[in-house]
């Protein structure tokens, strides 16, 4: 299953467009960060630079990752290979943890991409490596959370337009939920503030590995994969269509 | 091989299947007729397996699709209305991805599992092809592909024959007569002439319940009105149908065409009774000149109208 995700994703043109404009997005905010660190000086990589690097990086995981996931589903229900899958002796979970998978390698060969700038720094001007190696673990973990919440979107429709912005609904308001702390009642405040994705993340991206944020991208990817598997399983009152 | 025992299915408030009842044993073809929505589809679904009934149970070679959905599914293809296919693989990579789902892991068991289905449908020629790129009656001939890679013994072909060309569908017709001797086929279709030569028994499903099952020829022959005769004479067309309607057995008499100084006539004689001999008599009484006399034998199509109510077409 994971196989033929990879070979369907990279046999077309978008998961190269995707990739290349991760790359990019990606190679252009460490150069930056690294000029802007340069520029205005300081002493502490973790605070001054990586913090800024793993940040941007994160906004380009959000903004490509649902286009990774969006066809994984939606585009099966089009066609009716989904039917197909349905009639194989493989369970939905399988099927799930296929794509899940094939996701999650495309994101690492995008991610591995990004080492690039970090390493010819490293070449010219060795660093401490924890904070990095933090940051990029809480990287993956995201990009798990993204995947699982894209992958969910996709199951429900078959429209893969639909899929992608029902991704980036759900996240930019996980996100957006604890900007205005100022809107928030004082009751619900803890509570989205436990909710909002990204609170999670900085903790890496600042070079810390808490159990607690790894728990809960973890929580949320199981989270989001079970929503996954009950929008397939819901074809037994909702029909095939 | 296939077994259904009082399968229900319910969307909502709708009842789209309505206790259906019905087996398919290898060997054997079984044809699955109705008007479209009758519920075929939402029938053969719940028999592949894509989601269970509200109420019954369904069985492939004695593994119920409940509680055995695996054993249950390594044992039945299935080929939908519409042909499952990933447009932008080729015809040999998605038979071997199917391979793989089935449980052939090493690569030289897919290729050969593929092979398999490829040979038995005929594909060699169009095996690089991409899916995208294949003609209707092709793509439909892959949908078959893919519901016998790993040879399942139970097939589910839901109207196979849609959007073929006659040429198409007799070969298609050649392939599920094949497929029939050590299989179990069952096989949906609105082509009543098709399944008529094609089926060895037909169920007839209307509004989600089956309203007939047996042998095409039982069926038509139950559900015909009265036995009926055409009668060609050498006659005026109004003497003629008063000196038939005369002739003891004889119900109606229904003038079919005149001219020429010839009449034809359709004739409805009681059940089991055959009115030809006093046809004939009658004819000869009169000095008329008898050009032919011939029994009209009832086909499926119009035991299928008469049983889902759909009127006949005027004659």
């Amino acid at each position: 299953m994971c196989r033929r995700e990879l070979g369907a994703l990279f046999g077309g043109p978008l998961a190269w467009v995707l990739a290349a404009v991760f790359a990019v997005l990606a190679g252009y905010f460490f150069w930056s960060e690294l000029a802007f660190f340069v520029l205005f000086g300081g002493s502490n990589l973790p605070m001054g630079l990586w913090r800024f690097v793993f940040l941007d990086f994160r906004l380009v995981a959000l903004l490509v990752l649902p286009l990774v996931t969006m066809r994984m589903f939606a585009e099966e229900r089009k066609l009716g290979t989904l039917e197909l899958l349905w009639t194989l002796p493989v369970r939905d979970g399988e099927v799930l943890g296929g794509k899940f998978l094939a996701a999650w390698l495309a994101y690492l060969v995008m991610l591995a991409s990004t080492l690039v700038g970090p390493a010819a720094l490293w070449a010219l001007h060795p660093f401490a490596l924890p904070p990095v190696i933090a940051g990029y673990v809480g990287m993956l973990l995201l990009g798990a959370a993204l995947i699982a919440c894209g992958l969910a979107a996709s199951a429900v429709t078959e429209n893969q337009v639909v899929s992608a912005m029902l991704t980036y609904g759900v996240l930019v308001f996980l996100w957006f939920v604890t900007w205005n702390e100022a809107a928030l009642s004082e009751a619900v405040a803890p509570v989205l503030l436990q909710l909002s994705l990204f609170d999670h993340f900085y903790g890496f991206a600042q070079g810390v590995i808490d159990s607690r944020h790894v728990v809960w991208l973890l929580a949320f990817t199981a989270f989001f994969l079970f929503l996954a598997h009950r929008a397939l399983g819901a074809r037994a009152w909702r029909g095939v269509a | 091989m296939i077994e259904a025992h009082e399968l229900s299915k319910r969307f909502g408030g709708r009842t789209a299947v309505d206790g259906v009842s019905l087996e398919v044993a290898r060997g054997e073809i079984v044809g699955f007729l109705g008007p479209n929505g009758a519920g075929k589809t939402t029938t053969l679904r719940i028999l592949a397996g894509v989601f269970p009934p509200t109420a019954g149970r369904a069985l492939v070679d004695g593994h119920d699709l409940a509680t055995a959905p695996l054993a249950a599914r390594a044992r039945l293809g299935y080929a939908p209305e519409r042909p499952a296919l990933y447009l932008e693989m080729t015809v040999a990579g998605q038979l071997e991805f199917v391979a793989a789902m089935r449980g052939a892991s090493r690569t030289a068991a897919r290729r050969a599992a593929a092979a398999a289905a490829i040979a038995r449908t005929g594909l060699d020629d169009v095996r690089e092809r991409r899916l995208g790129t294949l003609s209707r009656g092709l793509r439909q001939r892959v949908g078959i592909a893919l519901a016998l890679v790993g040879d399942p013994p139970a097939l589910l072909l839901d109207e196979p024959a849609a959007g073929l060309d006659p040429a198409q569908s007799a070969e298609l017709r050649r392939l599920v007569r094949a497929l029939g001797r050590d299989h179990a086929v069952f096989v949906s279709s609105h082509v009543l002439a098709d399944m008529e030569a094609l089926c060895d028994r037909v169920v007839i499903l209307h509004r989600g319940r089956v309203l007939a099952a047996d042998t095409p020829a039982a069926i038509a022959a139950r559900l015909r009105p009265s036995d009926r005769v055409e009668v060609e004479v050498q006659a005026a067309g109004a003497a003629l149908d008063a000196a038939l309607a005369a002739v003891p057995g004889v119900r109606a008499v229904h003038r079919v065409h005149e001219g020429a100084g010839r009449a034809r006539c359709r004739v409805e004689a009681m059940p089991g009774t055959d009115v030809r001999p006093a046809l004939a008599a009658a004819v000869a009484a009169h000095g008329w000149g008898l050009l032919a006399l011939a029994p009209i034998e009832p086909t499926l199509e119009e035991a299928f109208l008469a049983l889902t109510g759909v009127p006949e077409r005027a004659a």
